[in-house]
């Protein structure tokens, strides 16, 4: 790791070692495959009883105070693990972390009980505008010490042990003294956070910074993985004409994502693996098909065949 | 974050600057980006750009899907680009995103020719609201007809109406404009300068969009700041001549938008 030279952390053990004191209650999805829960999905769930071993939602799609989502919600929950996904803490933003919007999680949280909380290793808002996308950070000291205190802060916050999101980014950063996964190993290091492996997002990341994705794997923490992410990706061109790929979540997995996810589960074992596809919402019974293909990677993980 | 650069002037770093180049084309790609290529970091930059933008416009567009018919696709997503580069979200829960585009949409001088744009856009909102709002058990038809038969006591009567229910009161055919979207009226009969006065309520799971009686609107409007029954019927038939309490009431038994009547 020798990026890891460049930020002297000899010099400042401090600084960014966690803060957190009383032991953090530690949750487990089950080993299997789910799906994120749509709304145009709601009725077909609780008429079917499909065959995911888990749904997983935004948070933020759940923070009104009653109605259809809080009402079909509650029925899935009583049948189903949860996983509760936020795409808005903005984690990675320069400011602290919103702490009326670390109430609503805590709320949240505290109402369906999940297996699972998770966010992205990204910034969202900034200066009171909030973008609704997942925007990247730099991998410097400075960044490293203020996403450690932010997740210090969420873990206490919430009292349980969060799962950090790799993202997908288009742009590198001049100042970058860290690879991302050096940069998430360090942060797992010092909050004692899980990892959410998007292996799309791995796949996305390493092609459009010519990097090798195994090798990107390899260089992970793996035994705090908590769960996997899986996705389609569209694709497009830089201004060189070279792919540049995004993470689209609107299309099936593509196969080669599906063996590097192959490749990340000989690694982490058996783990618990989310499709998601949130735009261009297929029929369920088409995600559903989708989950089964990656159960099929899983069931015969340790045979390494992907069906 | 700002700096004091080296010439002492204020100078955007970092996130500041990102977040001001994502919402304005027209400046430059933040600085200190790179791609591996050495190509542009422009290009790669105007991907966020367009999350950013695209994922709003379709916030926008699910939110308000009759305002987009109205105008067509091409010119509401540029209406809603507009509005998301003067009017960016406050908050990360998006449902609550465009509380603001019906006043925007006031003030937008393209749409002017279409004047009752804003008000539909009204209707809209009060839906989204309505649909997230908080839930409440409405008052049964049955609790509602004992109440209105309490006669004595019945002016000097509060009463709640359900946390979802929301009144407006418009100098257009909002209503009618909407149930032609909905494909139950046909646009052809539309009068849009037809002044209409809408309830729009989620007593269960189903938003609950309803066409008032003239002064019906004004009614729950008074009743909804706790105006007692008697002088919110007074001030309705004040302002709308034709008045007619007991066919506005007749119409609000079973749409539950009625919590309680507090004696």
């Amino acid at each position: 790791m020798h990026g890891m030279e460049h930020l002297s952390l000899q010099q400042t053990p401090a600084l960014g070692i966690s803060t957190t004191s009383a032991p953090l209650q530690s949750f487990r999805l089950p080993i299997g495959v789910g799906v994120g829960l749509k709304a145009q999905h709601y009725e077909a769930v609780l008429a079917r009883s499909p065959a995911a071993d888990f749904f997983e939602i935004h948070a933020e799609n759940y923070m009104g105070a009653g109605g259809p989502p809080h009402h079909y919600l509650s029925r899935i929950r009583e049948a189903y693990p949860l996983s509760v996904h936020g795409v808005g803490l903005s984690i990675g933003a320069e400011a602290d972390i919103d702490e009326a919007h670390l109430d609503r999680l805590a709320a949240l949280l505290q109402r369906y009980q999940p297996a699972s909380f998770s966010e992205h290793l990204a910034w969202s808002s900034h200066g009171g505008a909030c973008f609704n996308d997942l925007l990247p950070v730099p991998y410097d000291l400075n960044t490293l010490l203020r996403v450690c205190t932010h997740i210090d802060r969420v873990q206490e916050r919430l009292q349980r042990r969060m799962l950090l999101e790799n993202p997908a980014t288009y742009v590198e950063f001049a100042n970058n003294t860290l690879s991302e996964p050096e940069f998430i190993a360090e942060v797992q290091r010092r909050t004692g956070c899980g990892l959410l492996l998007d292996v799309t997002n791995v796949f996305v990341s390493c092609t459009n910074h010519h990097k090798d994705p195994q090798a990107y794997i390899d260089a992970l923490p793996l035994s705090p993985v908590g769960e996997i992410h899986l996705a389609g990706f569209a694709a497009d061109r830089d201004a060189a004409g070279v792919p540049l790929l995004i993470d689209a979540h609107g299309s099936r997995v593509a196969d080669t994502v599906r063996d590097l996810y192959r490749y990340a589960l000989e690694r982490t074992g058996p783990a618990a693996t989310l499709i998601e596809w949130d735009n261009d919402i297929p029929s369920f019974e088409r995600l559903i098909e989708e989950a089964q293909r990656a159960r099929q990677c899983l069931t015969s993980a340790t045979g390494g065949v992907c069906a | 974050m700002f700096d004091i650069g080296d010439r002492g002037r204020l100078r955007m770093t970092g996130q500041a600057e990102f977040a001001a180049a994502l919402l304005d084309a027209e400046r430059p790609c933040p600085a200190g980006l790179t791609a591996w290529n050495g190509s542009d970091p422009g290009t790669r930059f105007a991907v966020y750009r367009n999350n950013v933008v695209t994922s709003l416009i379709e916030a926008l567009t699910d939110s308000f899907p009759v305002t987009r018919e109205l105008v067509g696709n091409a010119f509401f997503r540029a209406m809603a680009h507009a509005f998301i580069a003067s009017t960016p979200p406050r908050s990360p829960i998006l449902a609550v995103y465009g509380e603001a585009f019906p006043d925007f949409i006031d003030h937008f001088e393209p749409a002017g020719s279409v004047p009752y744009l804003a008000d539909l856009a009204r209707l809209e909102l009060h839906r989204v609201s309505a649909y997230h709002a908080a839930d409440a058990q409405p008052l049964a038809e049955e609790g509602f007809r004992q109440a209105l038969a309490r006669a004595a006591a019945l002016p000097g009567a509060r009463l709640r109406l359900h946390p979802s229910a929301a009144v407006q009161c418009s100098s257009y055919a909002v209503f009618s404009l909407w149930a032609a979207h909905q494909g139950t009226l046909g646009i052809g009969t539309v009068d849009p300068y037809q002044a209409e006065e809408v309830l729009i309520v989620r007593p269960h799971l189903e938003v609950l969009v309803i066409l008032l009686r003239s002064g019906g609107g004004r009614f729950l409007q008074q009743l909804g700041d706790g105006v007692p029954f008697g002088e919110s019927a007074l001030t309705a038939s004040e302002e709308a001549p034709g008045f007619d309490l007991g066919g506005v009431l007749a119409d609000l038994i079973g749409t539950g938008a009625i919590v309680a009547f507090d004696f």
